[in-house]
């Protein structure tokens, strides 16, 4: 009898990356659902026009490099990215600004890398970077919450915006749009007002900003769910959080006029869904235990600082970025120790 | 005494892959009968290869020595019954490459005729001679049996600087089909613990740990009970938690006492010697019945064969026999290995026989070992890292080893790689890491053999080169005497001259071998006899399939 002979091991039990994926898709239900509540429809309509186009581009990449499609789009690697951007743009974005931010992430940050694996930046970073430096005006303008919000639109009227440009009724889009806390703060702080006062505006909440904090809650389940199914390890996430609300916390302490809380910071804009969905991104991340936590620590202080003093009123992605970058270097001195390579015993 | 519970260390990473014992060790281990054929390997360890006594015709005694070890590292070769040589020649012999070696075929005569080839048994071998008991492993041919093979009495040999305090019993056995060393301590548990004294007496170790993994609560307590206890004597059985690869050496000392042995060294760099139960009952009957080894345990097991469990078997049966003797394959068979799922290899057939390290057979349904789906890239995802129990990258390393970077992979400690294949088992990416670890590897052995090669070459050219302008510089210093002795007296003193010239020279060539020692590839260098002998036999086995080429190369 003859026998196929092939190397060992001979068994696997492996999700596979595609369930990996999945999983992360899952998770992101609960704080996208929350984005949809407090934010209405825009942000749904964006994730629709972002999955399409990434999986687009990304079909069309591997056509053009030759690569066999079918494998690398069941991945679910390009729906991964193209979720992650459609939740961190503004809810109203036009629809091209969504599919220019895909294009970059898909095309340029990742498939002209090399794809899945070889892209050194976190592709939806890549692609809301661009997008924030390109676009700053479109990319700063956030709805109110919708409890806030003096005009309301239903789905159709919100793909109207969307597609369109124009909002309904003759209504400037200084009639509808707003700017998020962490904008409200940056600006208020510039203008001389001290951070109690801004407080006052009703855009914040207990903690963080109105909706914000609620959305972060969700993410943070999401978040805690990766956790247990192994999907992320926990040095990433808690790194991050705790050395941006412990550096919050010193300035905060030091003056809480001039330095927004801990809390705030934590519970407001990208950082719960960086600290859990975004920093996590395996292939861009820091791989050793130790590394992950000085790269986890490394974008929670960045994040801090760029916010605080940078031109950008949140920085998750520019310090995500930068991490990134640092990340091949932290991995090279953070290697654990070898079994038998001396050290501890 | 009362047992207090035994502290224990955890290594890095590990698997849990799915558990199948129980299919084998339904019932108890059953005599193998005589195959028609016997194909006994000239080299079945690790180490030198062993010269054939015996040609073709010759009749043999059960348990005659049919091939001699020729070197320290070497185990000596047994007929495993009597009969005729039919042939000594290259035969298909278990090995990953599916390669031939040289093999002694006998025919049973069927009558199992000892004649004078049994060892004296050594009566109370617990005061024996350390040596004397040593020497007898060594006749015997003992190797290892947990699945290396590496000659036991050198093992049983500790340097006096480097004292033993403690010996390791390995029962873990962690693969999950094999159930040979479960099925053993089972039945056999008095002879096993007897054959742990004597490595304790020969080594004059006052202490011994036995770990078990906790799925066989069985063998524990036959343990316990045939010890009178799980602490007597210096004797401890410890259950150790189920994980794999806690079987590995390395891995089951640093469970069961917390040392670390290190890196590129041996379990006696931290005062221990670990041998596997199977290894411990052959030395038994060895000593204590003069029985050189010739049989082994084997488990046959996995969904492909009809009546999965464990047979005493006689070394040299053909593969083939015994899968009948195991009523023979299911239509479901589907791949066959040698060893467990997780670091036995496949076989292309089942003409190979059984030898020393083999310990299990598994001929495998496609739904046990399933064809890997193809390899996605690399999503750095770190489970095979967090999975590893050497504490290596593996992505690392692969990365490192696709791109055929053999300075980054030995920076990544490529060499601690135990090849246990955890990496592979959680790759979300199915990637095959370890195959590419051990491609990495012999392309740097190789590299290193062909460094050698040119090293020696460069060095012959250089001697040469110097011999010629001695000479020429002799002739001319010659040529200058005879001159001066013309002129003047001859003087005698300086007939001493070439004989120096002589001496520099071998200085020199000293000089030069030292300088070359330097060139050799990181981790390579400082290696033990054990792991020297390794890689003589990967490198004999590959020096092997291009002899012909190489002969003319000589000179
Ligand atoms: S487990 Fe596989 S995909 Fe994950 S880091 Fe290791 S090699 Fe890469
Ligand atoms: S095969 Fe090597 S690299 Fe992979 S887990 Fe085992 S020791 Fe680590």
């Amino acid at each position: 009898m003859r026998f196929r002979t092939v190397s060992s091991p001979h068994v696997t039990r492996t999700p596979g990356v595609g369930a990996i994926m999945r999983q992360v898709l899952y998770a992101l239900v609960p704080g996208t659902a929350a984005l949809v509540w407090y934010f209405g429809w825009g942000t749904l309509i964006n994730l629709g026009i972002a999955v399409a186009a990434a999986v687009g581009f990304e079909a069309l990449m591997l056509v053009i490099r030759r690569r066999p499609v079918q494998p690398a789009l069941s991945d679910y690697s390009a729906v991964v990215t193209a979720w992650l951007l459609a939740i961190a743009i503004p809810p109203l974005s036009p629809w091209w600004l969504t599919v220019l931010g895909v294009f970059f992430a898909i095309v340029v940050a990742k498939q002209l890398y090399g794809g899945l694996g070889y892209n050194p930046f976190n592709p939806a970073m890549v692609g809301y970077v661009v997008l924030l430096i390109s676009f700053p005006r479109e990319m700063t303008t956030w709805l109110p919450v919708q409890s806030l919000a003096a005009h309301h639109f239903d789905l159709l009227q919100t793909a109207q915006i969307i597609f369109t440009g124009t909002p309904l009724h003759g209504l400037g889009w200084d009639a509808v749009s707003g700017a998020t806390p962490l904008d409200q703060v940056k600006t208020q702080l510039g203008l001389g007002h001290t951070i109690s006062e801004i407080r006052k505006n009703s855009l914040f909440g207990d903690f963080g900003g109105k909706g914000w904090e609620w959305i972060a809650n969700w993410y943070f389940l999401g978040g805690v769910w990766l956790l247990y199914k192994r999907i992320i390890t926990w040095q990433i996430p808690t790194a991050m959080l705790l050395s941006l609300g412990l550096l919050a916390g010193v300035f905060f302490l030091y003056d809480p006029d001039a330095f927004a809380s801990p809390a705030f910071h934590i519970f407001s804009g990208g950082a719960m869904l960086g600290a859990f969905f975004i920093a996590t991104d395996p292939v861009t991340a820091s791989t050793t235990p130790r590394g992950q936590l000085i790269y986890g620590a490394g974008i929670g202080i960045l994040t801090f600082v760029i916010r605080t003093w940078g031109g950008y009123p949140d920085a998750i992605a520019f310090a995500v970025l930068l991490m990134n970058m640092a990340a091949p270097t932290i991995d090279y001195y953070t290697q654990p120790r070898v079994f038998g390579h001396g050290g501890r015993e | 005494m009362t047992a207090q519970a035994h502290k224990l260390w955890h290594f890095n990473g590990g698997v849990h892959p799915e558990q199948h014992k129980d299919v084998s060790t339904r019932e108890p281990i059953e005599f193998m009968r005589l195959p028609r054929l016997v194909v006994l390997p000239l080299s079945q360890h690790i180490g030198e290869h062993c010269e054939p006594l015996v040609k073709a015709g010759d009749n043999v005694n059960k348990g005659q020595v049919i091939a001699r070890a020729p070197g320290y590292v070497s185990a000596a070769v047994h007929a495993s019954t009597s009969g005729r040589v039919v042939t000594v020649e290259e035969r298909p012999v278990p090995h990953p490459s599916g390669m031939s070696a040289p093999c002694i075929v006998i025919e049973p005569d069927g009558r199992e005729y000892w004649g004078e080839s049994r060892l004296p048994p050594i009566e109370d071998y617990l005061n024996a001679d350390p040596v004397t008991l040593r020497n007898r492993v060594r006749e015997a041919g003992i190797v290892g049996l947990g699945g290396a093979a590496f000659p036991s009495a050198v093992k049983l040999n500790p340097r006096t600087e480097q004292p033993i305090d403690t010996v390791i019993l390995n029962g873990a056995e962690c693969e999950p089909y094999i159930t040979c060393d479960d099925m053993l301590m089972r039945e056999r548990a008095a002879q096993v613990l007897d054959g742990l004294r004597i490595i304790m007496h020969v080594v004059k170790a006052g202490e011994a740990v036995i770990g078990i993994e906790d799925n066989k609560p069985e063998a524990y307590q036959d343990f316990c009970a045939a010890l009178g206890g799980s602490d007597v004597d210096g004797i401890r059985v410890v259950q150790v938690p189920t994980l794999y690869p806690t079987g590995g050496e390395k891995q089951l000392i640093k469970v069961l006492t917390g040392r670390e042995v290190p890196s590129q060294g041996l379990p006696i760099d931290v005062g221990m010697v670990c041998h596997n139960v199977g290894t411990a009952y052959a030395i038994y009957r060895a000593v204590a019945e003069g029985e050189p080894l010739i049989s082994r345990i084997v488990t046959v097991t996995g969904g492909g064969t009809q009546n999965p469990r464990n047979f005493e078997v006689l070394l040299g049966t053909p593969v083939g026999d015994l899968i009948d003797a195991a009523g023979g394959y299911t239509p479901e068979a589907h791949r066959l290995v040698m060893g467990g799922p997780m670091m036995g290899f496949a076989l292309s057939d089942d003409e190979v026989p059984v030898i020393k390290g083999t310990n299990c057979l598994l001929a495998a349904t496609r739904e046990e070992t399933p064809a890997t789906p193809p390899a996605l890239p690399c999503i750095r995802c770190g489970a095979c890292m967090r999975a590893c129990p050497a504490n290596l990258l593996p992505q690392q390393l692969y990365w490192f080893a696709r791109a055929r970077d053999f300075d980054k992979v030995q920076d990544y400690n490529l060499f601690d790689c135990i090849e246990c294949g955890c990496c592979s088992y959680v790759c979300p990416s199915h990637i095959p890491l370890v195959q590419y670890y051990r491609f990495a590897k012999t392309e740097i052995w190789e590299l290193e053999r062909e460094r050698r090669k040119a090293d020696q070459a460069r060095i012959r050219h250089e001697f040469r080169q110097e011999r010629l302008e001695r000479e020429k510089r002799e002739k001319a210093e010659k040529l200058a005497r005879k001159k001066a002795a013309l002129a003047k007296k001859p003087e005698k003193a300086d007939a001493e001259d070439p004989k120096k010239a002589a001496i520099q020279a071998a200085l020199e060539r000293v000089k030069a071998k030292k300088a070359t020692a330097g060139v050799e590839p990181k981790n390579t260098s400082d290696l033990t006899p054990e792991q020297a002998a390794q890689i003589e036999a990967a490198e004999a086995r590959r020096a092997h399939a291009r002899e012909k080429a190489d002969s003319e190369g000589n000179d």
